[in-house]
C-alpha cells in the first residue's frame, strides 16, 4: 500500500452523487450538506460526481443544494447504476484530482459501489456513519454505530487519503435549496469499454408500497413483527393505528416475508423514526430493530414472551397474545373516546 | 449439462448480538464469554450456495479468515452440507479492516482456485459494513451482484435478484462472479446428522497462514490497516423504568391504557 | 450413505451404558444426543444408585462427578404446617455397590458419554432423531429432517416420551395418566453451613422424601437431596390430579418451598435453576414389548423407573438396561444377525441385571401408589395423631391407640379402610 507523503496535496470534499431513476437520491443531497460544513473548516469545496446518462439537470440540482461543482460523466451505458463501470469513474476522478474526502449515500448502490472502490485503491471507508466531524488535527472523524447501536465509534483515517465514509439515509437533514447558487458542471470524459461491462441489468420489478415518508412523519407508530403470522392480520394495527391517529410500521422480518412493503420498514437497514409512541407488536426487539426506534418518546411493547428484548427498552409492556390485546386496545380506546367530554374552547 | 459450479462461500464468527451487554462499571462492551454464532446473513449465503449444489452439482466451499476458534462456524458449515472448509488463520492477521480482509479472503481464494461463484453475506453484525463482498470482487476484479435474494446459475453466466430500495433488479453476470446474500432470504437448513458424522470423521478442514497463501505480511493486520477505531463511545440509553402489565387481556388493556392516560401519553 | 452397526439415540445414562457397552464389544456404534451436551436437556432428582456402575467400569468412584454419598435416609409426612419424620442413619450405606450418590446430570451424563467416546463410540450432539428409518419392514437407522444413517440395530434410550419407540410403533401416543410431573430447584448454600446444617461430614449426603401436603395432597411427594453446596429440592406430582384439580405444578411448589419444614432446610439459599420434566408412572406397563427385528428400547424409553414412594430409581435401571442392550447386541450379533428372535435374550439379560424383577416385585406399586388417600388423608392423620401424643397441655393424655381411632374417625376413614390400604401397600412394596 503506497501512502502518501504529503498528505496537502489532497484537497476537496467529494460526494458521490447517485441519480435514480431521473433523481437524485434524498441520502445524495443530505450528504451535500454535510460537505459543505466539512469542507468550511477544512477551507476547501465541495464537489459532486454524478456518473449517469442525461442528467445534466440533476448537476445543476446538487449546486443548489451546496455543490461548488459537480464533475458530470455522462455515457449511455452509465444510465443504469452497475458496480464495475461506476467503480472505474470514480477510480479515475479520485486518481486524477486527488480529493481529501469522498462520501456516499450508504445506501445499495453507495454502499456496493464504496465496497468495491475502497480495495481497488486501497484506502479507509467507515460504513453507515450517522455523524461526521473533523477532528483536532484536520482529520475526518467518522461516527459510526456499532454492535448493533450499543456503541458509537469513531473511525479515523489518519495514513491514507482519501478518507472515506458513507452515510446512513434521513439521518442528515437536506440543506434548504439555493436557486441561486453557482457552481461549475464539469463534463469528465471516462472511457468505457465494453470489458467495463460485465454486469446487465435484465429486468426491474417496483416495489408494490406508497410514496412518501409516512412513517417517519407519523407521531403514533404502531409497528407489527413476525408475531403477526400473516399479512392480513395487519388489519388489526390498522384498525388500532386508526383509531390512536397513528400509522403503521414494520419490522424487517415482517418485510422480508413480504407481508409490507420496503418503506415501512424501521431499523438499521429501515428507517429511523422518533414518533411520540412507538407501540411494538409481535416484535422482539432485535438490536437492528431497535437501531430504527430506540430514541421514541414512550415504547409500548406488545409481546407473548415476557423474556423478549423489546420489553427492556420499552415505557409500558403487555405480556400477552396480540391478537387479543390489540382488537381489546382499539375497543376500549373507542369507548374511551366516546365517553371523553367536548373540551372546553376557555381551557 | 455443464458440470455445476465450485463455490467459495466466505463467513465470519460473530458474537450474539443480543447477548452483548454494556459493562456497567468500565461503560464498554463486555466481550469475553459471549457466546458465538455464525454470522446470520453469512447462513443465508450458504444456504443460496447449497441450494446451487442441489440444482447443478459441483462443489460448496466454505472459508473464514479470523482465529482458531473460528473452526466451529466451519464445522457447522459442513455439517450442512459444504463440501471442504478453509481456515486462513495468522497472527499476524489481527486487526485488519476491511482493506486487508478482502485483500487476504481474496488471496486464498485465489490459491484454491477453480471457483465460478463466491458467496458473502450482505454484512456482518459486529463489523456491519458489507464491504468485506464488495472489496473482495475488486481484488479478485471479477463481478459481484449485492444484496441478493435469489440466484439462478445459468450454465456460463449468474442470475441474481437483487433487492434495491425501491424493488428488485434482476443482474445478469459473467463468471467468476461475487454474490452477497441478503439476510432472511432463505431459510438455512441445520445441519444434518450425517454431515456431523462427516465432520467428526475430519479432515475437511484446511488450515493456512499468511505464508501458505503466499499473502505479503506488509498489506494485512492493524499496522496496514486504513482505518483504526480511534474511541467507542458507549451509548446508554435511558431507563425508562418499564411498567409490564399481564394477565387477563380485558383488565391488562385497560391497566394499560389507564397508565398512559394519566402519564398523558394519550392526549393529543 | 452414513452406516454404522448400531446407532443409540439419546445420550442420557441408558444410552451412554448402552454405546459403551457396544464400543468395548467392538460394535461400529453411533451415539445421538438431542441436546448441545449430554445432560444439558436432562433433569431428576438428584441420588443414583451405584451397583450397575460398579458391574459396568469398577473403577468409576476415581473420576465420576460425585457430590456426596448418601448416609442419611429421611422419610417425612407433611400437614399444612407439621411434618412427622423418620430418620435412617446408616454410614455404612455410603459404600460398596449399595451405596448411593448424588449428582448434578449435566456432568454425570457427560462424564457416562465421554467414557462411551474413549471406548469407541461416536458421540453426536445437538440433532434430534425424528424416527427410525426402515427398510423391508425392518428397523435398518434412523432419519431426521429427510436425512437418512443406517444401522443393523438400533436403541431407543430417548427418555420417557421416546418418539423413537412411538416412531416403530412399539408404543402408543402418551396419556396423562402415565405420566407424572416432575418439577426440581437448585438452591445454592455455603458448604458449611449445609454441613452443620444438615449435620454431614465432608463427603456424606442427606436424602428426603416428603408426603402429604408436600405435593398438595395430590398422589406424588417432594424430595431433597443435598449436594456439595446445593440442595436438589423438587416434588413429583400427578399430571392426571393436576389436570382434574386445574392446579398448575409451579404453584404447588411455592408452597412446598414454603412450608416450614422446608423452608428451614433451604433458609438462606439462592436458587440457581429451576426446570421442569416428565416421569413415566406405569413402569413396564407403558410399553409391553422391548424388542423388535432390528431395534430395541432402554432405560425411560422402555418404562424402566420405579417410584415407590421412600426410594426413586431410574438412572440405575437406565445404566443396567443399556449394558443389557448393548449385550444383547452382541450375543444376536455372534448368533447371526439382529432379528427379533435373536434380540429376545434382551428380556432374560435384563432379569439378571435386576431390571426387569425390581420392577415386577414392584409391579403393583405404581397402582397402589395411585390411591390417593396414601397422599391427602393419612399423612394429614398421621400428623394429627402425633399432634395429640406430644401436646402435653394439662388437659389429660390419652392412650395412643384411642387417639389415633378418633383421629381416623374424624377423618372420615373406617379403621377397615386404612387397614386395607395398609395392606395393600406392605403387599406391593
Ligand atoms: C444486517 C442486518 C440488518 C438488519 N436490519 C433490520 C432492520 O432494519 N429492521 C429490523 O426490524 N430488523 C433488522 N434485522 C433483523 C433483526 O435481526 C431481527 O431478525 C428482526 O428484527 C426480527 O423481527 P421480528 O421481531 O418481527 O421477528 P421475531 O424475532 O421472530 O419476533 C417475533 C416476536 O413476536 C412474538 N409473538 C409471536 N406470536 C405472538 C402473539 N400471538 N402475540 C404477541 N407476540 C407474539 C414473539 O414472542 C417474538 O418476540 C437485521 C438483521 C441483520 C443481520
Ligand atoms: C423430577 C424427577 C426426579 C427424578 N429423580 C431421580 C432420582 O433421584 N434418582 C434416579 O435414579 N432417577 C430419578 N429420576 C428418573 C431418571 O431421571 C430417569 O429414569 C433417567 O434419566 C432415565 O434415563 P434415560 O437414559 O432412559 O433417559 P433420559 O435421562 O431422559 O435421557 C434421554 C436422552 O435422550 C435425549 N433425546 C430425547 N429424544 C431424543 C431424540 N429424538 N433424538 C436424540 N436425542 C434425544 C435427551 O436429550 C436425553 O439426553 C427422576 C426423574 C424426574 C423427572
Ligand atoms: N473474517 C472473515 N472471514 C470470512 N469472511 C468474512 C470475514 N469478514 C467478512 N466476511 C464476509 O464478508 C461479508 C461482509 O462482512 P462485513 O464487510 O464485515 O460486513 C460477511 O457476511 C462475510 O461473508
Amino acid at each position: 500500500m503506497t501512502l502518501p507523503k504529503d498528505k496537502t496535496e489532497y484537497r476537496g470534499v467529494w460526494v458521490f452523487l447517485e441519480a435514480r431513476r431521473g433523481r437524485l437520491r434524498d441520502v445524495s443531497r443530505q450528504l451535500l450538506g454535510v460537505a459543505r460544513g466539512l469542507a468550511q473548516t477544512r477551507g476547501s469545496d465541495v464537489s459532486g460526481v454524478l456518473p449517469s446518462w442525461n442528467v445534466e439537470p440533476l448537476a445543476r440540482e446538487a449546486i443548489e443544494f451546496g455543490a461548488d461543482r459537480v464533475y458530470l460523466v455522462e455515457d449511455p451505458r452509465l444510465e443504469t447504476y452497475t458496480s464495475r463501470p461506476y467503480a472505474k469513474v470514480m477510480a479515475t476522478l479520485i486518481g486524477k484530482h486527488k480529493p481529501e474526502i469522498v462520501l456516499f449515500g450508504a445506501s445499495k448502490n453507495g454502499r456496493d459501489l464504496g465496497g468495491r472502490l475502497h480495495a481497488m485503491i486501497e484506502t479507509g471507508l467507515a460504513a453507515d456513519c450517522v455523524k461526521l466531524e473533523i477532528d483536532a488535527d484536520g482529520n475526518l472523524d467518522m461516527i459510526r454505530p456499532s454492535f448493533g447501536e450499543k456503541s458509537l465509534a469513531h473511525i479515523l483515517c489518519k495514513q491514507h487519503r482519501q478518507q472515506m465514509a458513507s452515510a446512513r439515509p434521513n439521518v442528515f437533514p437536506i440543506p434548504p435549496r439555493d436557486p441561486a447558487r453557482k457552481g461549475e458542471v464539469v463534463r469528465e470524459p471516462v472511457e468505457i469499454t465494453d470489458a467495463d461491462l460485465d454486469a446487465k441489468v435484465v429486468s426491474f420489478e417496483e416495489r408494490r408500497g406508497h410514496k412518501g415518508n409516512p412513517i417517519e412523519d407519523a407521531k403514533i407508530l404502531v409497528a407489527g413483527g413476525f408475531g403477526l403470522r400473516d399479512p392480513k392480520n395487519f388489519r388489526l394495527l390498522e384498525d388500532l393505528a386508526k383509531e390512536l391517529g397513528g400509522a403503521v410500521a414494520a419490522s424487517r422480518k415482517a418485510v422480508d416475508a413480504g407481508w409490507v412493503p420496503k418503506d415501512y420498514q424501521v431499523g438499521q437497514t429501515g428507517r429511523t423514526v422518533r414518533p411520540r409512541v412507538y407501540i411494538a407488536v409481535g416484535i422482539s426487539g432485535a438490536v437492528q430493530h431497535l437501531a430504527g426506534m430506540q430514541e421514541s418518546e414512550k415504547i409500548v411493547a406488545i409481546n407473548l414472551d415476557h423474556n423478549a428484548p423489546m420489553f427492556e427498552i420499552c415505557d409500558y409492556g403487555l405480556v400477552g397474545d396480540l391478537f387479543q390485546v390489540v382488537p381489546e386496545m382499539t375497543r376500549q380506546l373507542a369507548e374511551r373516546k366516546a365517553r371523553r367530554p367536548v373540551p372546553v374552547a376557555a381551557r | 449439462m455443464a458440470p455445476g459450479p465450485r463455490s467459495i462461500v466466505c463467513i465470519k464468527q460473530v458474537p450474539k448480538a443480543q447477548e452483548l451487554q454494556v459493562d456497567p462499571v468500565t461503560n464498554t462492551l463486555k466481550r469475553v464469554g459471549v457466546p458465538s454464532e455464525i454470522n446470520p446473513p453469512d447462513r443465508n449465503a450458504l444456504e443460496m450456495a447449497l441450494q446451487v449444489k442441489d440444482q447443478f452439482g459441483g462443489e460448496v466451499f466454505v472459508l473464514t479468515m479470523g482465529p482458531p476458534v473460528f473452526t466451529s462456524a466451519l464445522e457447522e458449515a459442513l455439517a450442512m452440507g459444504c463440501d471442504r472448509a478453509f481456515l486462513l488463520t495468522d497472527r499476524i492477521l489481527g486487526g485488519s479492516d476491511t482493506v486487508p480482509t478482502a485483500h487476504s479472503l481474496s488471496e486464498t481464494i485465489h490459491k484454491i482456485g477453480g471457483y465460478q461463484l463466491i458467496f458473502c453475506g450482505e454484512e456482518t453484525t459486529d463489523a456491519s459494513t458489507g464491504h468485506v463482498g464488495p472489496g473482495i470482487a475488486g481484488h479478485l476484479d471479477c463481478a459481484q451482484i449485492t444484496y441478493c435474494s435469489e440466484v439462478q446459475f445459468l450454465g456460463n453466466r449468474v442470475r441474481g435478484k437483487r433487492s434495491v430500495e425501491d424493488g428488485f433488479e434482476t443482474w445478469e453476470c459473467p463468471l467468476p462472479c461475487v454474490i452477497t446474500a441478503n439476510f432472511l432470504s432463505n431459510r438455512p437448513r441445520p445441519p444434518s446428522l450425517s454431515g456431523k458424522i462427516r465432520v467428526k470423521r475430519g479432515g475437511l478442514i484446511t488450515t493456512w497462514s499468511c505464508a501458505d497463501v503466499g499473502i505479503d505480511p506488509g498489506k494485512v493486520g492493524i499496522r496496514n490497516s486504513p482505518t483504526i477505531v480511534a474511541k467507542v463511545d458507549t451509548v446508554v440509553l435511558p431507563d425508562r423504568k418499564a411498567k409490564i402489565f399481564r394477565g387477563e387481556p380485558k383488565a391488562a388493556v385497560t391497566a394499560l391504557l389507564d397508565a398512559m392516560a394519566a402519564d398523558g401519553v394519550l392526549s393529543r | 450413505m452414513e452406516k454404522f452397526e448400531a446407532i443409540v439415540v439419546g445420550a442420557g445414562p441408558a444410552g451412554s451404558a448402552a454405546a459403551y457397552g457396544l464400543a468395548k464389544a467392538g460394535v461400529k456404534t453411533l451415539l445421538v444426543e438431542r441436546g448441545k451436551a449430554p445432560g444439558q436437556k436432562a433433569m431428576f432428582g438428584g441420588r443414583i444408585y451405584s451397583f450397575p456402575l460398579h458391574a459396568m467400569i469398577p473403577d468409576f468412584a476415581k473420576d465420576c462427578p460425585i457430590e456426596r454419598y448418601v448416609t442419611r435416609e429421611n422419610m417425612a409426612f407433611l400437614s399444612d404446617d407439621t411434618a412427622l419424620s423418620v430418620t435412617f442413619d446408616a454410614p455404612k450405606l455410603g459404600t460398596g455397590a449399595a451405596a448411593s450418590f448424588t449428582a448434578y446430570r449435566a456432568k454425570f451424563d457427560a462424564w457416562l458419554a465421554k467414557k462411551a467416546e474413549e471406548a469407541g463410540a461416536m458421540l453426536i450432539t445437538g440433532i434430534r432423531v425424528d424416527k427410525v428409518h426402515r427398510q423391508g419392514g425392518k428397523v435398518a437407522g434412523v432419519a431426521t429432517n429427510g436425512d437418512v444413517v443406517l444401522a443393523d440395530v438400533v436403541i431407543a434410550a430417548d427418555g420417557a416420551l421416546s418418539q423413537l419407540a412411538r416412531s416403530a410403533g412399539l408404543r402408543g401416543d402418551p396419556s396423562p395418566e402415565e405420566y407424572s410431573v416432575g418439577v426440581k430447584e437448585t438452591v445454592e448454600l455455603p458448604q458449611k453451613v449445609l454441613e452443620e446444617r444438615f449435620n454431614l461430614d465432608e463427603k456424606e449426603g442427606a436424602a428426603y422424601v416428603f408426603a402429604g401436603a408436600a405435593s398438595a395432597s395430590l398422589r406424588g411427594g417432594g424430595f431433597l437431596y443435598t449436594n456439595k453446596a446445593t440442595l436438589s429440592l423438587g416434588l413429583v406430582v400427578s399430571s392426571e390430579d393436576l389436570a382434574v384439580t386445574r392446579t398448575e405444578i409451579g404453584t404447588v411448589m411455592d408452597r412446598f418451598r414454603r412450608h416450614p419444614a422446608i423452608a428451614r432446610l433451604t433458609k438462606g439459599g439462592k436458587v440457581l435453576e429451576w426446570s421442569a420434566h416428565l416421569v413415566p408412572e406405569l413402569g413396564r406397563a407403558m410399553s409391553p414389548r422391548t424388542y423388535d427385528d432390528g431395534f430395541l428400547l432402554a432405560g425411560d424409553a422402555a418404562g424402566f423407573l420405579l417410584n415407590v414412594g421412600y426410594t426413586f430409581r431410574g438412572v440405575d435401571l437406565a445404566i443396567a438396561s443399556g449394558m443389557a442392550a448393548a449385550e444383547a447386541i452382541t450375543r444376536a450379533r455372534t448368533a447371526g444377525g439382529y432379528s427379533a428372535g435373536n434380540l429376545a435374550v434382551y428380556e432374560r439379560l435384563l432379569k439378571e441385571r435386576q431390571v426387569t424383577t425390581d420392577l415386577e416385585t414392584f409391579a403393583q406399586a405404581p397402582f397402589y401408589l395411585k390411591n390417593p388417600r396414601l397422599f391427602s388423608v393419612y399423612p394429614k392423620l398421621l400428623n394429627e395423631i402425633a399432634e395429640k401424643v406430644y401436646t402435653i397441655d394439662g388437659t389429660g393424655q390419652r392412650k395412643l391407640s384411642e387417639v389415633a381411632r378418633a383421629e381416623a374417625k374424624a377423618a372420615k376413614v373406617s379403621p377397615v379402610r386404612m387397614l386395607l390400604d395398609l395392606l395393600g401397600g406392605a403387599r406391593a412394596m
